[in-house]
């Protein structure tokens, strides 16, 4: 089962197409067409609404007009009759927010880079070079994921403090890696596994050293390893609130998420819109990313609970 | 070795190169050095801090003061602190609630997700979208449509004609908590099913027909097909969703910040409230290193679901 597993893991394709083992259509057919119905479109169109009503709300609320928005029994509060931007507006020209959006993407895209340059060589170095005691290594990496940021903040703040990284990117560009080396680490060990060991033999026995074997052999052939490590590392960065939130305190400095609860709320009545817009322009970038990317991204996920 | 070698001057030199070269393919030698990056980075900023943060919660320690020993001194003021069991029963509510819910609604969903849909492929793109939405951010849109005065729900239930008051979704010490869990769920729920659904596709058709023509219902089919097939990614998925509900911030900090009267503090919060805001970095560390031993047991048993899933596999697939 597990070698099954491992099979389907490795082309991530298959659990958005869901294509089954042996090919067999399965007992569907069986079934009637009103108990399908209830059996399976109802439960799922009611858990699919729930699951997306939250977005469809943020959309709506960021593109109402102000008298709109809490005036709800004249027009239908589920649409509005007068969409407008101008809560975009307000956002990208009067406030920092393309400042924060920019710090969220360079705090992010340097994290990611960092992690997944050592996370490749540490992966390597436990699947392929197997020096002593790599299994032990690779079992703390296992434990290092399970470690959450909740209880590191405290004493990371102290720690980041005495580095004289406090309030700079490098403290979390320094710190999210702890979060995504791991679980990168462990991704990509997986993925280098299934590379054949005898491709690598040929190119040792023809002079290749393991930098040029690892450049030139083992990383095109996980490409798809990679971006999926990318993309969930990425995501991750983009997601970290409790470190942003305790390691930065000016304004300027902050990340997209820490702003948005820190400098967006206050006792503003009609801050909703401008809330809202700074949350769907906050998604945005990462809905459209996973857009582009989905199998990888679900391979990411599947994989990372792999082994 | 040396000794040959001054004996026999020609043959020293590749001698030496040789002692090079081996050093250069030693399997050791190089993984230290592959290993380098990202061994300094988790013992820099991983594993000296979880040591530090144990050593704090022993001392006195304030924001921008080092502290003294004290002892046990935080965990004796903690174990008379009303606040910080509450939040010990915040924490596991939170946690057995939303796990438990995540873990069924989660099951199901995979399981319809399993069958022949149209547009399969969409739809399942589509479901994992709260997970990848910044957890700030819809929680965010979970407190608009949480508001007190305008909130959709409450709206959409007077027009029902189902209440007439409009709900106090998170003034009131159990609307809050509530609430706060179905946040979690909703924001919950992708992982869980997407990663359950990978495992069921492993799942044979061949065994469900096998099993329908000796007579097995739909429940039997359940239970002793795929459930015990499942189990092992079961224990691993529930591992980490019960490790990050434990351990969750975000959606408490952006909903209540812990209020209606310290009702949805869980210890995370309390933590950052303590340590980071009041500046008792000592306390924040004992509440902090409190949460180590559920962790732990979380993690151990995570490791008996992944021995169990060794010991199903019929070869080492190193």
């Amino acid at each position: 089962m597990t070698d099954a597993l491992a099979a389907k893991a490795a082309d991530p394709r298959s659990v958005l197409t869901g294509s089954i083992a042996d090919h067999s259509e399965g007992m569907s057919y069986l079934e009637t067409l009103p108990r399908r119905l209830v059996t399976v479109y109802l439960p799922l169109s009611i858990i699919m609404l729930v699951l997306l009503f939250p977005f469809y709300w943020m959309l709506l609320t960021s593109i109402k007009p102000d008298d709109q928005l809490l005036e709800m029994d004249k027009v239908s509060p589920f649409w509005t009759t007068a969409p407008t931007l101008k809560h975009f507006y307000n956002l990208l020209f009067e406030t920092n927010y393309p400042l924060w959006l920019w710090n969220t993407m360079f705090v992010a895209m340097s994290a990611t880079i960092v992690s997944i340059i050592a996370s490749v060589l540490a992966a390597y170095a436990i699947v392929r070079l197997r020096y002593r005691g790599a299994a032990w290594v690779g079992g703390a990496i296992f434990l290092a994921y399970l470690i959450p940021p909740s209880i590191l903040f405290i004493p990371l703040s102290t720690v980041v403090f005495q580095y004289g990284l406090f309030d700079t990117p490098f403290a979390l560009i320094l710190t999210y890696p702890t979060i995504l080396i791991p679980f990168s680490t462990w991704l990509l060990m997986g993925y280098f596994k299934t590379i054949p060991f005898e491709l690598e033999e040929c190119a040792l026995i023809d002079g290749a050293n393991r930098w040029q074997i690892l450049t030139r052999i083992v990383l095109p052939l996980a490409v798809p390893g990679l971006i999926s490590a990318f993309i969930f590392c990425f995501t991750l960065c983009w997601n970290e609130f409790i470190y942003a939130l305790t390691f930065l305190s000016t304004t300027s400095h902050k990340t997209v998420p820490v702003a948005i609860v820190n400098e967006f709320v206050d006792g503003d009545i009609y801050r909703w819109g401008s809330l809202m817009a700074g949350a769907v322009a906050g998604s945005l970038p990462l809905v459209i990313l996973y857009a582009f990317f989905v199998e990888h991204y679900v391979a990411a996920m599947t994989g990372a609970v792999k082994e | 070795m040396k000794q040959i070698a001054l004996e026999q001057p020609p043959v020293k030199q590749i001698r030496d190169a040789t002692a090079w070269a081996r050093l250069k393919v030693n399997r050791d030698w190089l993984g230290f050095w592959f290993m380098l990056p990202a061994a300094a980075i988790l013992i820099l900023f991983l594993a000296y801090p979880l040591g530090l943060g144990v050593w704090l919660s022993f001392t006195d320690a304030r924001i921008g003061r080092s502290g003294t020993f004290v002892g046990l001194e935080n965990y004796e003021w903690l174990w008379g602190d009303n606040v910080f069991w509450l939040s010990v029963f915040n924490t596991l509510l939170y946690t057995t609630v939303a796990s438990t819910i995540k873990f069924a609604v989660g099951l199901y969903l995979a399981l319809l997700l399993n069958e022949n849909l149209p547009f399969k492929a969409i739809l399942r793109a589509v479901v994992l979208i709260p997970f990848i939405v910044p957890t700030v951010l819809s929680a965010i849109a979970f407190w608009w449509i949480y508001d007190a005065q305008f909130s959709i729900v409450s709206w959409s239930l007077k027009h029902l004609g189902l209440i007439h008051e409009n709900i106090n979704f998170l003034g009131d010490v159990w609307n809050a908590r509530w609430s706060v869990i179905f946040a979690n769920i909703w924001r919950g729920i992708p992982f869980v099913a997407i990663t359950l659904l990978a495992g069921l596709q492993t799942v044979s058709p061949s065994l469900y027909e096998a099993a329908t023509i000796d007579g097995a219902s739909a429940w039997q089919r359940f239970r002793y097909i795929t459930y015990p097939l499942l189990t092992p990614i079961i224990a691993v998925v529930m591992t980490f969703s019960v490790l990050f509900t434990f351990t969750d911030f975000q959606l408490i900090w952006v909903l209540t910040r812990g209020g209606p009267v310290n009702a949805t503090h869980l210890m995370a919060t309390l933590s950052y409230q303590r340590a980071i805001l009041s500046g008792y970095l000592g306390e924040g560390s004992a509440i902090a290193t409190a949460m180590i031993p559920f962790l732990l047991a979380a993690i151990l048993i995570s490791w008996f679901g992944l021995q169990r899933r060794k010991w199903q596999q019929s070869e080492n697939n190193d």
